[in-house]
């Protein structure tokens, strides 16, 4: 880069305000999440005595021995937290890998086929894409009853098989992605439609695949409305409905409720500092032309 | 018959519909027919999925007249003021930060400042319901600790609950719509920003007759997608007070479509809330497409 070379003094001065404006607003976004981490370690009466970790005569000023893992402990053994968990993990992966399937499946098609009736297609994955969702609560939580699939996953799973918003996303993708003479060598040795679809297309589509089962994992962990609806039986519940009723049974044992909100964050934070670059590649996609 | 005259055999034509099967088949059952059923729902009175009675269009009339749907219609727009005019110009302002030229430590600054948007609203509201807490919380603290005047009992979650929603979805979405703007700016050409500066541009002329222009799409895209999840605002509030919150002073509109259907179990009147909610929306989508083409023939 030739623009640093000739960067002159005063332009470096300049960015010591922006330098100082970022950092703290990074410590304002970051500040939560410590202050969530330290309480998760802490027993009740530490949490009101000290706003981060129990001052004392340890490695830097903290008392370290006054930390515990009781809140966990009991998270896990007296509450099936470790069965919510499962639950999570469970909804997200298959919601995530059918969602991507069905949408790459999909986006694919309307990029790459002409047909009859594809206009039509098109215009109901745009018309998908405006209905808002409260607007479906009702008559989709009746729809689930007759069909009898209240406190079942497939009443909350089936719905989201294959999301409009993917399959948008992984037609503008194919458009850009796949070369036509690639499908039609294919075609002309012989190779089945499935077979090109699965060896030629899906690998092509790779980084949108990426983006794409993080955004559907990250959605379905996170949602609330759709498990509290539907779902009855504890032991069905995932983390989100689960540790909002940890509030009240344990309303005033803050200690406990903080861990319990670490342990259904960090899975995903975790997942998205490995996946970060095409998680926000494939945010912004669909954004940009406006 | 393939009409192109391509030498190329074709694909058979059942072939993309394979493939479009799963989205037209949820799109039918878990879209189109819940759709069809909200609009006669929405003329019911119903007691649970099971029993319900006609009664027209007095859903629709009744609803005019509520006033836990005006003060629902209320709070909502107070929060959506706060997102479009607190969160995205201070979302403008941190990608702009961050598009400095020749700053350092972009990619570790923009995953910062995103990482709130991956935390689940449930979370965020149980981690800010504890955050609130009079004397406890750490957000008195904070602020008696910097201004000694401020009062640690301040009743954040009792009386002032819409601006402690406000202060939440701050942390919560201003990472998450600075990733647009950053890369609607990293978009504009420097050839332009150049150009203006030899012309003697100052900052502020460069930005508004240079940068503006450029980045309307996007602004006007973000400001649509802040106003439409304003609009759909339910959970944070839900969880943060645990229910709309002492007088409703943080119920919204979907919180009480969500009251109204499953703890009233009236999934008519719900479903009437949903098409007044769902017009609003359509009229903002239909606004921003105006200003949109206004834009474009400047």
């Amino acid at each position: 880069m030739s623009s640093e070379l000739t960067f002159s003094a005063r332009q470096r001065l300049v960015l010591v305000p922006v330098y100082t404006l970022l950092v703290i607003a990074s410590a304002v976004t970051l500040v939560p999440f410590v202050w969530m981490a330290c309480s998760a370690f802490k027993n009740n009466a530490d949490f009101f005595s000290s706003l981060f970790l129990p001052h004392g005569d340890g490695f830097l000023g903290i008392d370290w021995g006054r930390l515990t893992i009781t809140n966990f402990k009991r998270l896990f053994t007296e509450l099936s937290i470790g069965n919510a968990l499962l639950n999570s993990f469970f909804l997200a992966s298959v919601s995530a890998l059918a969602a991507t399937l069905c949408s790459a499946a999909g986006g694919y098609a309307l990029a790459k086929f002409r047909f009859a009736g594809r206009g039509v297609v098109l215009n109901l994955v745009l018309v998908a894409l405006v209905i808002p969702g409260p607007l479906l609560m009702a008559p989709g939580y009746q729809l689930i009853y007759k069909l009898g699939l209240l406190d079942t996953y497939a009443g909350l799973l089936l719905p989201g098989i294959a999301p409009a918003f993917g399959i948008f996303l992984f037609r503008q993708a194919a458009m850009n992605a796949i070369p036509h003479e690639l499908l039609e060598s294919a075609r002309i040795d012989g190779a089945g439609e499935l077979r090109i679809f699965f060896t030629l297309v899906l690998p092509l589509l790779r980084p949108m695949i990426g983006a794409f089962l993080m955004i559907t994992f990250l959605g379905t962990w996170n949602n609330f409305i759709g498990p509290q609806i539907i779902l009855q039986s504890p032991e069905l519940f995932p983390l989100s409905v689960a540790i909002n009723q940890l509030r009240g049974l344990y309303g005033t044992d803050y200690g406990m409720i903080m861990s319990g909100t670490l342990v259904s964050i960090a899975p995903v934070l975790c997942l998205f500092l490995l996946l970060q670059k095409e998680f926000i590649a494939g945010l912004t996609s669909g954004a940009v032309k406006g | 018959m393939n009409t192109s005259g391509k030498r190329f055999r074709t694909e058979p034509s059942w072939v993309p519909w394979l493939f479009l099967s799963p989205f037209v088949i949820t799109i039918a059952v878990f879209l189109a027919w819940p759709l069809i059923q909200s609009v006669l729902l929405s003329m019911q009175q119903t007691y649970g999925p099971k029993t319900s009675r006609w009664i027209g269009f007095e859903n629709f009339t009744f609803l005019l007249s509520d006033p836990l749907f005006w003060k629902a219609l209320r709070n909502t727009v107070i929060f959506a003021c706060g997102s479009v005019f607190l969160q995205l110009p201070l979302s403008l302002g941190l990608a702009m930060l961050l598009n400095r030229p020749g700053l350092k430590g972009r990619a570790f600054f923009r995953l910062i400042f995103f990482a709130p948007s991956l935390v689940g609203l449930v979370f965020v509201g149980l981690m800010f319901a504890l955050m609130f807490e009079k004397r406890t919380g750490m957000i008195n603290v904070a602020l008696h600790a910097l201004f000694a005047s401020f009062n640690p009992e301040f009743p954040w979650l009792q009386e002032y609950v819409m601006p402690a929603l406000i202060l939440a979805a701050l942390w919560l979405y201003v990472g998450f719509n600075m990733i647009y703007f950053l890369a609607a700016l990293q978009n504009v050409p420097a050839e332009l920003m150049e150009a203006a500066a030899l012309d003697g541009a100052g900052p502020w002329q460069r930005f508004r007759h240079v940068v503006v222009p450029e980045i309307m799409p996007v602004v006007s895209f973000v400001v649509l997608l802040s106003l439409l999840g304003s609009f759909q605002l339910f959970e944070l509030p839900f969880i943060l007070l645990n229910g709309p919150g002492p007088d409703n002073r943080g119920l919204t509109i979907v919180m009480y479509l969500y009251q109204m259907g499953f703890t009233a179990n009236d999934l008519g009147y719900a479903s009437a809330i949903g098409w007044v909610l769902a017009i609003m929306l359509g009229t903002f989508a239909f606004g921003q497409r105006l200003w949109l083409k206004r834009e474009e023939k400047r």
